[in-house]
């Protein structure tokens, strides 16, 4: 295990927690995303601001930036949530990138495409976790785990029931008396607040935050995990995650050819299996 | 006064072909009610053989009879990009015609990085220099800047868009087109090769996309691998803006955006340019997502 090996495992279990979190709102509410990144980003920048103007420490900020992440995803998605399936992809891709463009634009808060840097690493007591991986892998470790129970608890939840009801049939949930609006807007706060805590232990180990991190490709990243991995599936979600993000690693040595042979594996796994690796 | 004209003139050319582009989006949502991400990068690579059709008769600066040059290096990239989208339909979208929906979206993000990708390793990942074929002058004497270039590119998509109204509705090819994105079963059931007709509706969306191409090209005179996207996006807004699935509404979506784009950058500040697209596209979704002249209800999505 070299540094570089715990690097590539800690964004590895970064990206599984953002997958997971995306597959709250895509495989169990069945609403097709395509601007997650940007819930991740708006967790970033509020650590990232909390803890530079106010000073706020990484475990406070922690569940800010999951809080402020999780009203974004309620309130962009409260216009978003009435049109459907490929339509609702594009709406939430335009939200996306406006708030890309705004944390671009709006110098005086963001540092506009510069970002902000000097942003303080978290400590536990004396220990400090600084710039090496290891620690942030074991806390994410510890995150991935917690929406891993939480998603395969919620599965046979009320909500969990609801979801999956709005998703196979919206109409006939409806008449049943479960609210689509209200069970939709609860799957994006849910799915917003993974990602806040994400974008917060993103900014706190990587200490500089930038706009481009927070782009379509990121998004569109995330996305491909959960469907890799297969829908709704929380194992999926996290294997997925594991293979795409290490997948580019191994294909280094390819240099200059890894994205071509990336995109291709995509083409390819979706004609082999195109309901994903664990899905039904 | 002079600036609202300038934008005006400056935001319909570039509305036309972000209305070339549309075209092919709308068709082949039409046809498949399926969103082709990976459009934007076809019109992307059609710029490319543009370019690469300029050197290879070493077209370096405005050249006697410019205009049919122009034409010519149209055609060529046009037929590269129309075989280009026979070969995605064929080995990435038609074996996925029976597979859940989000699966064709990965697919086509695939051909997206794929395409960009290749891109990158045969022409280089910096910005290119594309030259310019037709001399850079203002004509008339008039208060607002006419280039010839801008008069080409309104006469090709100009043209285009008749031609493909013909076809689409006074020839067998187009009535098989119709048929296909009405009830494709009851299509094949009347004789129609489907598939054929899909293949050739991607040809076709893809040709325009490539023409698209090499006038983005050589209008602007850089291009870079990164332009598929954003630029995609846009002409995909322009097909929603008009009724996506509609071919006269993808033309009128395309001006329209191209102007407001370009008002919003002479009034507003260049610098949220980007944003305005977007903005018109959450709009029109939220308020009206029909589009202009579309008549298919958003929740057949």
């Amino acid at each position: 295990m070299n540094p570089y090996h715990t690097e590539i495992l800690a964004t590895a279990a970064l990206y599984a927690l953002l997958a997971l979190g995306l597959n709250l709102i895509v495989g169990y509410a069945g609403l097709l995303h395509l601007g997650y990144a940007a819930f991740f980003g708006i967790g970033a920048y509020t650590y990232a601001l909390l803890n530079l103007h106010l000073g706020w420490p990484f475990w406070a900020g922690l569940p800010a930036a999951g809080l402020v992440a999780g009203i974004a995803a309620v309130l962009l998605g409260l216009p978003a949530i009435r049109v459907r399936g490929d339509y609702l992809a594009i709406v939430t891709l335009g939200f996306g990138e406006i708030v890309r463009v705004v944390a671009t634009n709006l110098e005086g808060w963001t540092g506009g495409p510069n970002g902000l840097m000097g942003i303080a690493h978290p400590s536990i007591g004396p220990i400090r976790f600084g710039v090496d991986a290891g620690p942030y892998f074991v806390l994410l470790v510890f995150l991935v785990a917690a929406v891993a129970w939480i998603s395969v608890r919620l599965r046979r939840s009320r909500l969990g029931l609801a979801w999956l009801a709005i998703k196979e049939d919206e109409l006939a949930a409806g008449c049943l008396g479960v609210d689509p609006l209200r069970m939709k807007l609860l799957a994006l706060a849910l799915g917003g607040w993974v990602a806040g805590m994400a974008g917060c232990v993103f900014a706190a180990k990587q200490g500089t935050i930038t706009p481009d991190s927070f782009d379509f490709i990121q998004s569109v990243m995330i996305l491909a995990m959960v469907i890799l991995g297969g829908l709704g599936s929380v194992a999926g979600a996290i294997w997925g995650a594991a293979i795409l993000s290490i997948a580019p690693e191994l294909l280094r040595e390819f240099s200059t050819y890894r994205m071509l042979l990336f995109g291709l594996m995509m083409i390819l796994l979706m004609r082999v299996r195109p309901q994903g690796l664990f899905g039904k | 006064m002079n600036l609202f004209l300038q934008q005006l003139l400056n935001g319909l050319t570039i509305g036309a072909v972000y209305a070339l582009i549309a075209l092919g989006y709308t068709m082949v949502y039409g046809i498949l009610q399926m969103i082709n991400f990976a459009h934007g990068e076809v019109f992307m690579v059609g710029a490319y053989f543009g370019l690469s059709v300029i050197l290879a008769f070493g077209l370096a600066a405005p050249v006697p009879g410019g205009v049919a040059w122009l034409v010519g290096v149209i055609c060529a990239a046009a037929a590269g990009c129309a075989l280009l989208g026979l070969l995605i339909e064929r080995v990435a979208y038609r074996p996925l015609r029976k597979a859940p929906k989000l699966s064709v979206l990965i697919t086509a993000i695939g051909v997206s990085f794929f395409l960009q990708n290749a891109v990158m390793l045969c022409w280089g990942a910096q910005d290119r220099y594309v030259p310019e074929l037709l001399p850079v002058r203002q004509m008339g004497e008039g208060a607002v800047a006419v280039t010839p270039m801008q008069v080409v590119i309104f006469a090709v998509s100009l043209l285009l868009m008749i031609g493909l109204q013909w076809v689409v509705h006074g020839t067998k090819l187009g009535r098989g087109m119709r048929a296909v994105a009405q009830d494709p079963l009851a299509a094949r059931l009347m004789g129609i090769p489907v598939d054929r007709v899909i293949a050739v509706t991607f040809a076709i969306g893809s040709a325009l996309a490539g023409v698209g191409g090499v006038l983005f090209g050589v209008y602007y005179s850089t291009i870079n691998f990164h332009d598929g996207y954003l630029t995609g996006l846009k002409a995909f807004t322009a097909a929603v803006l008009g009724g996506i699935g509609n071919l006269p509404g993808a033309m009128l979506g395309g001006l329209l955006l191209g102007l407001l784009e370009a008002l919003g950058a002479g009034y507003i500040s260049a610098q949220w340019k980007n944003v305005v697209a977007f903005a018109v596209l959450i709009l029109v979704l939220l308020l009206r997502p029909r589009g202009l002249l579309g008549e298919r209800l958003a929740e057949r999505a």
